[in-house]
């Protein structure tokens, strides 16, 4: 007896011995996320809450976050990635993926197909048939403005069935001129350098005909990017700044801010992450539906996303906190948070903003109808930025037609020492 | 004071002060503008930007925006980063490019000529055009630290030091500087049997307090305001300085309050640095007997 | 010093060495990687192996031609002209983006002239970087020797016996203090088009006959605007440098010209300004480099803009390299720039020897 009792004993400490150290081999694996939104304390918050949800939820990973400060969060991804120093994590804007996925800095993202099943196309990151990156909103674009502006000016208000046409915006703009009431006519956000242009009036190219590159191969801009159509934008593009009806590049940044709210503009084109704030500002504010130039009403989509590096050890982790992140809860905390749209409609619903008859939730709809992605390919990155330029030259009174010409070659050139960017 | 010749002329002491004054104006007007600006709340602050009242503490003054940066990014962190990073820099630089000057002006040897027309010629490159390239060489650099042997040095305070302790215009400067010591009196300590290194401690160290000084506020300043380099070898918060902790105030619309808050605590310790150097730099002057 | 006595090659090497040792591991060597880059077509983001293309980086760069345009005729031979006159030539497009004329593919306009009847047109294979290359050369020009005499008349100033003195020498380099970046993004409330400060004080000054200027955002301002903020915010830095020079001039000197008689322009002239000359030296080439170098204001005020007014050469270097993620082309940028300005110091060296 006192043996079995010796042997149940051992047998005893030897199981709790193998339990220690099983836990011990199983103690949580660390996983490090970047975030882009250093110093933006809603974002951090909702971010930190997920990651510790997270962590509390399972006993396998422990998820680390490092943010940074976005207008420089590309160039140290890049500079990190160049250094071999990715994180497991990280989140990317939507159009710079196919860059990143085409570089190797990322791996194709393995979750359940089933969890984003609803999820607005514009958050799904697709590239070369696989998803790399899955988005918690999508951002709109919609033309702002007040109520009484257009009863004032006798203006029709245009829907998403029934858009202004070219020549509606364009009388509509020149009613607030004539006025006399407003400094300017309208407010593009000229003073947002970067993403802001490509992703703001490249639309306005598209509905005009004419597009960044050429989507049926990617292999050229010319004809694309250099077309009448195109010209024909470029035309009406440098009319805007020619007639004083849009503050110019030199726009101080902070009239951006408040030119609108403080009534120096009649409307003003600007995305849905600024809504909240204009909602507390301005008493009738309308978001109208992007104006029609005769190929459509277009507006962008695809905004910041999370996916996984390449080089990763653990992607099965790193999708584990994906698929944790996209709940609808978390969705709506930070549609909530940040005004943007939440990427699926069972989360908009949870939404103080986004819910059925909530103000914001004519961006659905616009998103809906009128979004479309910027050119998905690794050449999108360059490109954007030579368009970028053209963008501001025309508007600083370079010939148009010169312009486009040399953006062309420009993204040809890049094209080609890209050996076709993998299309 | 009572040593400076008295000017009787009033009038004349009258202009020069009023010259004296409005050059003065010239120079501080936009950071009067920044100091007044961080005290005001963004709206009152965009609105007084056309007015003279952007340099004036009216309105709406408060220290909120100094709480509310504070609250947004851990200010104290990168500011004593960046002081940690400039500081160590400067010492190490003055040490090492004083030396090396000191071997081109004041010591024969071969090879002396080509050394310093390829060190200053150094100087000529720009930072930005070589940054990719010196990433990719840090990041293969070995580093004995507390936690062992490692290889690549991102992260850490020596990869924002090392690289720039050396650098082609504080030796020039120094060279500069050396050129115009009498050479006698180095002839005449090595004729008296001192070593090199008690010349260049005991002889012309304790001569170089104007050019110490300004080579270390060049340094300094140059350190204090890197912004590309820790942009790109630091993805850790615990080791970012002060200018890459701008980007948390530049979100898509400006907090420009804080911002001035920002920039104002962060112009602090540079100011604090030249006020203490200048300092040093006119003791200097007296010590060496050469009174202007 | 040739004597026995200072022929030390051990000690020497011993006292250069740390500077120099570091010089070349940070400096030296990722300049040589960098020249290594501007030979082939290495991209910043790319898994595409590297490939060795000779000097098509500086060819792509510096490619120019001139090309003849004859005027537009009508049916009878007539010349065209537009309304106001102006002789019609056929856009250059039409021949830099012809078959018939490969060799001009791709490339652009830079200037023009005219030439009898005909238009003469200098076509550039990158007409960015060569407004980017005369910019900068413009901006050096002038900022140079503007902010060079503006110190040196700043120290002279700040050289003088009186009470509190020290507080405007502080005050004077208060600017320099100051992150270039900080000045910038301060300066841009100062220049703004509609209600700058600038625009304002000026309107006040002439009794509102001043029409306000978007200093930045036109063209022919814009440059000159970002001279005067630069010339402003490093001037005291360089004031210093004089100070530290005109008090290396013995007092003994300045009695004797007292003694003599002498003016003060005449002291100024033989007394000072040849006590000064290393230090002349020093600040021409440190302005001449930091002028080179100019990137951070453009980066901050103007993005190279408006129309490339603006663009500099170490913008473009790093516009390439990481905007437009063509490290070789930045690399190529930085190789030019390096020989241009080695070019310059050598014919500044030449210039500002010493006459024996």
């Amino acid at each position: 007896m006192t043996t079995i009792k010796r042997l149940t004993t051992n047998g005893i400490a030897l199981a709790a011995l193998l339990a220690a150290s099983t836990n011990l081999a199983q103690a949580q694996t660390e996983l490090t996320l970047w975030y882009h939104g250093a110093g933006n304390e809603v974002e951090e918050t909702i971010i930190n809450r997920i990651v510790s949800d997270f962590n509390a939820s399972q006993g396998d990973w422990d998820v680390v976050l490092e943010a940074f400060p976005q207008g420089s969060y590309n160039d140290s991804v890049v500079a990190a990635a160049l250094a071999g120093n990715l994180p497991d994590i990280l989140d990317v804007d939507g159009p710079v993926m196919p860059n990143w996925a085409w570089s190797g800095y990322m791996q194709p993202l393995a979750i359940d197909e089933s969890l984003i099943e609803n999820f607005l196309p514009g958050t799904k990151g697709i590239w070369d048939g696989q998803l790399y990156s899955i988005g918690l909103w999508d951002a709109a674009v919609a033309l702002y403005a007040r109520q009484s502006t257009l009863d004032a000016l006798g203006l029709r208000t245009p829907t998403l069935d029934n858009p202004w046409t070219g020549e509606e915006f364009m009388a509509a703009l020149e009613a607030a001129k004539a006025s006399g009431d407003y400094e300017y006519a309208l407010d593009l956000g000229m003073a947002w350098t970067g993403e802001w242009y490509p992703y703001a009036f490249s639309p306005f190219l598209q509905s005009f005909g004419g597009d960044l590159v050429d989507r049926s191969t990617y292999q050229t801009a010319d004809g694309a990017l250099n077309s009448d159509e195109a010209i024909a934008f470029g035309e009406w593009w440098q009319s805007l700044f020619d007639n004083d009806l849009v503050p110019g590049t030199s726009q101080d940044p902070a009239d951006r801010d408040t030119g609108f709210i403080n009534g120096s503009y009649a409307f003003a084109w600007n995305g849905n992450w600024a809504a909240v704030a204009h909602l507390e500002a301005v008493d009738d504010l309308v978001f109208l539906p992007a104006p029609d130039f005769g190929n459509g009403s277009v507006i962008g989509a695809a905004s910041w996303q999370f996916g996984v590096s390449a080089t990763s050890e653990h992607p099965e982790g790193a999708a584990a906190f994906i698929e944790f992140a996209i709940q609808d809860e978390y969705l709506a905390a930070f549609s909530d948070g940040i005004g943007l749209i939440p990427s699926t409609p069972s989360a908009a619903a949870m939404t103080e903003t986004y819910r059925e008859g909530g103000p914001l939730n004519v961006f659905f709809g616009l998103s809906e109808a009128q979004a479309l992605v910027r050119p998905v390919t690794p050449g999108y990155v360059v490109a954007a930025s030579i368009f970028e330029k053209a963008l501001a030259d025309i508007a600083n009174g370079a010939d148009v037609a010169d312009t486009l010409d040399a953006a062309v070659d420009e993204i040809d050139r890049d094209i080609e020492r890209n050996s076709g960017y993998g299309h | 004071m009572a040593a400076l010749k008295p000017d009787n002329h009033g009038l004349r002491l009258a202009v020069r002060y009023a010259v004296l004054v409005l050059i003065a104006a010239i120079f501080i007007f936009p950071l009067v503008f920044m100091v007044m600006s961080s005290l005001k709340p963004d709206f009152q602050l965009l609105s007084d930007t056309s007015s003279l009242r952007a340099f004036l503490p009216v309105g709406d003054i408060s220290l909120n925006n100094y709480t509310a940066a504070f609250a947004r990014a851990p200010v104290g962190l990168f500011v004593f980063n960046s002081v940690l990073v400039t500081g160590l820099t400067v010492l190490l630089s003055l040490f090492v490019c004083s030396l090396a000057a000191f071997s081109f002006v004041f010591m024969n040897w071969r090879g002396r000529d080509v050394v310093l027309t390829i060190i200053i010629a150094t100087f000529i490159i720009p930072f930005e055009t070589i940054a990719i390239p010196l990433l990719l060489i840090v990041s293969q650099l070995p580093w004995i630290g507390l936690d062992g042997f490692q290889i690549g040095w991102l992260n850490s305070y020596q990869v924002q030091i090392i690289p720039w302790i050396a650098d082609g215009l504080t030796v020039f400067l120094f060279v500069q500087f050396f050129r115009d010591l009498p050479k006698d009196l180095i002839e005449a300590s090595r004729v008296e049997g001192a070593s090199w290194w008690q010349i260049y401690r005991k002889v012309v160290l304790p001569l170089s307090g104007p050019v110490i000084a300004t080579a270390a506020i060049l340094k300094f300043l140059v350190m204090y305001n890197q912004y590309l380099w820790p942009l790109i070898v630091v993805q850790q918060e615990a080791y970012r300085p002060v200018m890459v902790g701008l980007g948390y105030f530049f979100q898509l619309n400006p907090a420009w309050g804080e911002i001035m808050a920002y920039l104002t605590l962060i112009t602090v310790p540079v100011l604090a640095f030249y006020l203490v150097l200048q300092r040093a730099f006119i003791a200097s002057i007296a010590s060496t007997g050469v009174k202007g | 010093m040739a004597s026995k006595l200072t022929q030390s090659n051990k000690a020497g090497w011993a006292f250069a060495l740390p500077g120099f040792a570091l010089i070349a591991a940070f400096i030296i060597l990722p300049f040589f990687f960098a020249f290594g880059l501007s030979l082939t077509n290495q991209r910043l983001i790319s898994p595409n192996p590297t490939a060795y293309v000779g000097l098509d980086n500086y060819r792509n760069l510096l490619g120019l031609a001139i090309i003849t345009l004859e005027p537009e005729r009508d049916e009878a031979g007539q010349v065209i002209r537009d309304a106001d006159g102006a002789v019609q030539f056929p856009r250059v497009r039409t021949i830099t983006r012809s078959d018939e004329f490969p060799q001009y593919r791709g490339m652009r306009e830079w200037f023009r002239w005219q030439s009898g009847e005909d238009a003469r047109i200098v076509i550039a294979s990158d007409v960015v970087f060569m407004k980017a290359l005369t910019n900068t050369l413009l901006f050096v020009m002038i900022v140079a020797p503007a902010q060079g005499g503006l110190a040196l008349c700043l120290a002279l100033l700040i050289n003088q016996r009186l009470r509190g003195i020290n507080v405007f020498r502080t005050i004077y380099f208060m600017p320099v203090v100051v992150s270039i970046v900080v000045v910038s993004l301060l300066w841009r409330f100062i220049y703004d088009g509609s209600d700058g400060l600038l625009n304002n004080m000026l309107s006040g000054l002439t009794f509102g006959l001043f029409q306000p200027v978007d200093w930045l955002g036109n063209p022919d301002t814009a440059l000159g605007s970002i001279m005067a903020m630069s010339i402003w915010q490093g001037v005291g830095f360089h004031m210093v440098i004089w100070l530290s020079g005109l008090q290396t001039i013995s007092p003994t000197l300045y009695e004797a010209a007292e003694i003599e008689g002498a003016s003060k322009w005449q002291t100024f002239r033989y007394v000072t300004w040849p006590g000064l000359r290393n230090t002349a030296v020093l600040v021409l080439i440190v302005i001449t480099m930091q002028g080179f170098a100019l990137f951070a204001q453009i980066d901050v005020m103007t993005n190279g803009g408006p129309v490339d007014s603006t663009q500099t050469i170490v913008f473009q270097a790093v516009e390439r390299g990481y905007g437009r993620q063509d490290i070789s082309g930045g690399s190529t940028i930085s190789v030019i720039l390096f020989l241009l300005v080695l070019t310059i110091s050598f014919i500044q060296r030449w210039l500002t020897r010493e006459r024996t």
